[in-house]
């Protein structure tokens, strides 16, 4: 169970992990693997429990698009967790900048009032969020997708700690030389923090991606409908279409099965350090 | 200079005594510039923290002594909502489902994921893809989750019964009886949950220096005696943040799956605390009483989080002998 063990390690117990590791890993992919080859099966053979589709069909997918406008729910749902992503990036990472950085009166106490409000995750006030955003007249609007989703501690928390680690020397170099805390933060903060800001982009744009509850209160127009709602309702039309909900499916989760892929290291990185703290 | 850029000050030095002796304007001038800067910067997430988190949570407290109706008239009610609580039984059978949810979840995926966490320590050939594989069920939504199982544990024809009926025995009604429901949604909620928090106890043990496992080794401690001495009291802090957070998770969360897989049923053996809120609110537009519920669901979440942080000592492992 040791880290070193390796080297000692019996050839039989090196064995049994990888086997082990192996078993897991194919439970794991194996739902996502029947999703996506269940997807290129005709409506005929969707169910018949073989691995890889007989008869290939790419036919699913073209119904998907023909039928339902899924192109919008994808533009939608891109626009929107983009713009959130890039918006919450910048206020996020100007707000913990000034609670690592600067020195201003009762820093402590906006930090700790910030920090609380971790412990208020969202469906708990989804209620009376929705009570105030239909007040403030944000329903049924792309504003109303995007703004109340902007503002979350996560963030600010985890900038603030990298921040905090942040060498002085440049930045006092460059107030020296008379630059504004504006030029500070546009010109050497923010370029230095590119590493923690993609990573945290990636994460942020996933999980507004794959978002829910929140455009399902908010929105009833059709022309605003976000990719998972679009497959909710796809599912509950095509009730037991299976070939076509897993199409419909299948699209909704390969952006995002594409960004992993591509953005592995810096989904675990921004996990890891949140987890540490 | 040293002093204005300081991170990390207590309050009372940050409020810069005037002990020092006032170089002029030029120097006054500037820290206030770094108050204004500060406000500035600050304005933008404070403004929406307050207004989309901070505002929302002090509404949840007074909405629930309102009866709100239909678009926008408030009728107060006192202690209404909560006397209607005690008295609807639908709303104890959510807590109580949720009960079992919690006590079931919360210790099989923290046991799933340190599991996970510590197989993928090993170094062992091929190690990367299996931790990719392990963590992808995350990346994929909770509506895609829930239609992809829904698919697969049809009772007919899906390919969970084909399995169990290849292997001789009798396919269940995975959907179809409230208990199994449960069970079914929960071993959903693991599968898509485990890769993150076997992440996040990977962190922590690789946190762990390696040296004393050396140590052990040399004193002659088996694997056991190594994880009960070193690994598991010094991984507390991380065991703390896990069972907080998926404790959290689980009583609050999970809406997106109940919709799409079970849609709280049947016979409403799915039908957890923070569903049937939801119901109240947006199906029935009750929303005073969904307020007034999820107060008690909050309620719930600090003693469970109380009872989490006594159990762990709060992650801290200072005091531990």
């Amino acid at each position: 169970m040791t880290a070193k063990a390796t080297a000692r390690k019996p050839v039989s117990s090196r064995t049994a992990f990888t086997a082990l590791a192996v078993l897991l890993s194919l439970v794991s992919v194996f739902p996502v693997f029947w999703m996506v080859t269940s997807a290129f099966k005709t409506r005929a053979t969707v169910n018949d429990g073989n691995p890889l589709p007989t008869d290939f069909t790419v036919q699913n997918f073209v119904y998907v698009f023909t039928e339902v406008p899924f192109v919008r729910y994808l533009w939608n749902s891109f626009f929107v967790a983009a713009v959130i992503t890039v918006v919450a990036l910048l206020f996020h990472s100007m707000a913990a900048y000034a609670l690592a950085r600067l020195r201003f009166p009762g820093r402590e106490v906006v930090f700790t009032l910030i920090f609380s409000t971790l412990l208020i995750t969202a469906p708990v006030v989804l209620i009376p969020l929705f009570l105030v955003a239909r007040e403030l007249n944000l329903l049924n609007s792309y504003a109303g997708l995007i703004i109340p989703a902007i503002f979350n501690a996560f963030g600010i928390f985890l900038l603030r700690q990298f921040y905090l680690g942040f060498p002085r020397e440049i930045e006092e170099a460059a107030i020296v030389d008379g630059c504004g805390h504006w030029r500070v933060y546009w010109n050497i903060v923010l370029p230095m923090s590119k590493p923690v800001l993609s990573a945290l982009a990636v994460f942020f744009f996933l999980a507004n991606w794959n978002a829910f509850i929140w455009p399902l209160v908010a929105v009833n127009d059709p022309d605003l409908t976000l990719v998972q709602l679009g497959i909710s309702s796809f599912m509950t039309e095509y009730n037991s279409n299976w070939n076509y909900i897993l199409a419909a499916a299948t699209i909704a989760a390969l952006p995002m099965l594409a960004l992993f892929f591509a953005f592995q290291r810096q989904i675990v990185e921004s996990i890891r350090t949140s987890g540490i703290k | 200079m040293s002093r204005t850029t300081a991170p990390a000050r207590t309050p009372e030095s940050a409020a810069a005594p005037p002990s020092a002796p006032p170089p002029g304007r030029r120097r006054l001038g500037r820290k206030h510039r770094e108050w204004l800067a500060a406000g500035l910067f600050l304005a933008p997430d404070a403004i929406g923290l307050l207004i989309f988190v901070g505002l929302p949570m002090v509404l949840s407290i007074v909405l629930a002594f309102y009866q709100v109706s239909g678009f926008g008239s408030y009728t107060w009610v006192g202690l209404g909502n909560y006397e209607r609580m005690m008295n609807d039984p639908l709303f104890w059978d959510s807590l109580k489902i949720t009960g079992i949810y919690v006590v079931v979840l919360v210790p099989v995926l923290f046991c799933v994921s340190l599991g996970l966490g510590l197989l993928v320590k090993q170094k062992l050939p091929g190690m990367s893809v299996y931790r990719t594989a392990l963590f992808l069920p995350y990346v994929v939504s909770l509506v895609v989750v829930g239609l992809l199982w829904k698919f697969m544990l049809d009772e007919q024809v899906g390919v969970v019964n084909r399995a169990i009926r290849g292997l001789g025995f009798e396919g269940r009604s995975w959907l179809g009886e409230p208990s199994l429901a449960l069970a079914a949604l929960i071993a959903v909620m693991v599968w898509v949950s485990m890769g993150y928090y076997m992440i996040i106890f990977l962190a922590g043990l690789q946190d762990i220096p390696r040296e004393y496992y050396e140590a052990a080794r040399i004193d002659g401690a088996g694997g056991w005696t190594a994880f009960r001495t070193i690994t598991w009291p010094l991984l507390r802090p991380t065991s703390f943040f896990v069972l907080l957070m998926s404790t959290v998770a689980a009583i609050t969360g999970g809406l997106d799956l109940i919709f799409v897989l079970t849609n709280g049923g049947p016979a409403n053996g799915t039908s957890l605390a923070i569903f049937y809120i939801y119901q109240q609110a947006f199906v029935f537009g009750e929303y005073g009483y969904a307020a007034a519920m999820g107060s008690v669901l909050v309620l719930i979440m600090l003693v469970f989080s109380a009872v989490i942080f006594a159990v762990t000592r709060g992650g801290r492992f200072d005091d531990d002998r």
